[in-house]
């Protein structure tokens, strides 16, 4: 057996892959609806964070970057341990998949915040100048002049961070979802050989690409006309 | 009162405005009175408060204390709706401030339909309207950034005066542009002079104030020093600070 057999046959393991394949793609479909929750839930809870923080409330504000600061800081499979062994001792239960998907909701809901937050001060005080004097109030200007122009600034980093969070749902494993990794690596064990990571390694750029695709496609979709 | 003389009552009615920033006093004390079809220019160095002063009269600066009403609205009665009130007030910006993701059209049209309450078709109506009063009406469709800073200026005064306002404050309206596109914007002014709209331009265009202004006031140091006709104050200046000024601005 030559090193490139070997590798194959550690790797590239067709009989294995075929085997554990239909695992994988249930893995993948898991991964996918697991995603797909964090995505929306992530921006929109960071979005609306981020909103409120810009109607200046006080208490409410130091609230928010309590929170935020909070929830940068912890590595998110810190958070997901604790939600899930740590949460039933208070009383409520969550699986394994609520449990990452609230981790990694307040943690890609962090940094969306900051960011949004970001973009909005990064609007010339201008901006919000024009529209009060034509009578706009503060959420219509908000709305219509201040956020368009912010979320657009936000658009790179925001695509950035959300893959990067996202990937997290590979931290699932750990409390028993089964999602990519966690399939494959059972897979692993099952089968005394690794093939099943390729799978899983194809399976997370099937996912992935599309979503660093779409983002570019975002970024170029909005940029400014000129 | 003289009987029978009904005075007509003022447009812009500020009376012992103050301002403080922190520490800073920048205005001390100002009175600015204009009547309707008046057209005031306010000149001073820089620093003297005229910025300032203007921005009192939409509140987007509120004075420390005393009064501005605006064609009879209080403004600084906290029962006023602010947003009411600054649709008979338009405003016309140093930077221009258009908005970048909208087409001059929809510039235009946002405060029509969001804060006057039309219908899309009758926005874009009255924008094209006023577009065309700026001489910009074939530019309806282009962005901001595809305007120069003139034509950028003259979309900004469409959407200012698309609401109606009853005064016109302009604050700095040339001093971001080329010599060459000043003209222009300057054209526009006059135009909107001419069909009598009641206008106070904090200003450098000293010609322009000879030529078009009914009143001069000049400012230092967060006062009204002297006001006049441009006659009176360019002409003969009382005060050794206007004078001075004025020889600065010769050099």
């Amino acid at each position: 057996m030559t090193d490139w057999d070997r590798f194959v046959f550690t790797f590239f393991n067709w009989k294995v892959m075929a085997e554990y394949l239909p695992k994988i793609v249930e893995g993948f479909i898991l991964t996918v609806e697991l995603a797909l929750l964090i995505v929306v839930s992530g921006l929109a809870l960071g979005l609306a964070l981020a909103v409120i923080r810009s109607f200046g409330i006080r208490p409410l504000n130091w609230l928010i970057v309590f929170v935020v600061d909070l929830f940068r800081a912890l590595p998110p499979l810190v958070i997901i341990v604790l939600i899930y062994f740590g949460l039933p001792s208070l009383g409520p239960a969550p699986s394994g998949f609520v449990s990452t998907w609230i981790s990694l909701t307040l943690v890609l809901a962090a940094f969306a915040e900051e960011i949004v937050w970001g973009g909005i001060l990064a609007v010339p005080k201008g901006q919000w100048e024009a529209a009060r004097s034509t009578g706009l109030g503060f959420t219509a200007t908000l709305t219509h002049v201040v956020l368009p122009q912010a979320l657009r600034i936000c658009i790179p980093p925001l695509t950035n961070r959300t893959i990067a969070i996202t990937k997290g749902t590979a931290l699932g494993s750990v409390v028993a979802v089964a999602e990519i990794l966690s399939v494959a690596s059972g897979a692993v064990a099952f089968s005394s050989n690794p093939s099943p990571l390729t799978l899983g390694a194809i399976a997370y750029l099937i996912l992935f690409i599309p979503v660093v695709a779409f983002g570019r496609w975002v970024e170029t979709r909005f940029a400014w006309k000129r | 009162m003289l009987s029978g003389v009904a005075t007509a009552r003022p447009i812009v009615d500020a009376i012992g405005i103050h301002k403080h920033f922190g520490a800073l006093h920048v205005l001390k004390g100002v009175d600015l009175v204009v009547s309707e079809r008046e057209l005031v220019f306010v000149i001073g160095p820089s620093g003297s408060g005229k910025s300032t002063l203007l921005r009192c009269c939409n509140r987007l600066e509120t004075p420390s204390s005393g009064s501005v009403m605006v064609d009879g609205i209080d403004l600084l009665d906290r029962r006023t709706d602010i947003n009411l009130a600054r649709q008979r007030i338009g405003m016309v910006f140093q930077q221009f401030n258009l908005y970048p993701h909208m087409t001059a059209r929809g510039n235009v049209t946002l405060a029509l339909r969001k804060v006057a309450g039309k219908s899309r078709a009758e926005a874009d109506e009255l924008a094209d309207a006023a577009l065309a009063r700026v001489g910009l009406a074939e530019k309806a469709e282009a962005y901001p950034l595809e305007l120069s800073g003139g034509q950028q200026q003259r979309v900004a005064i469409a959407r200012a005066i698309a609401l109606e306002p009853r005064v016109m404050l302009f604050d700095e309206p040339t001093s971001a542009l080329d010599p060459e596109l000043v003209g222009g914007v300057l054209a526009v002014m006059r135009s909107l002079r001419e069909a009598g709209m009641t206008m106070v331009v904090v200003s450098h265009e000293m010609a322009f104030a000879r030529a078009a202004a009914d009143r001069v006031v000049f400012m230092d140091h967060g006062v009204i020093v002297e006001q006049g006709t441009p006659a009176q104050v360019f002409g003969a200046p009382q005060q050794e600070r206007t004078r001075a000024f004025l020889r600065q601005l010769d050099h």
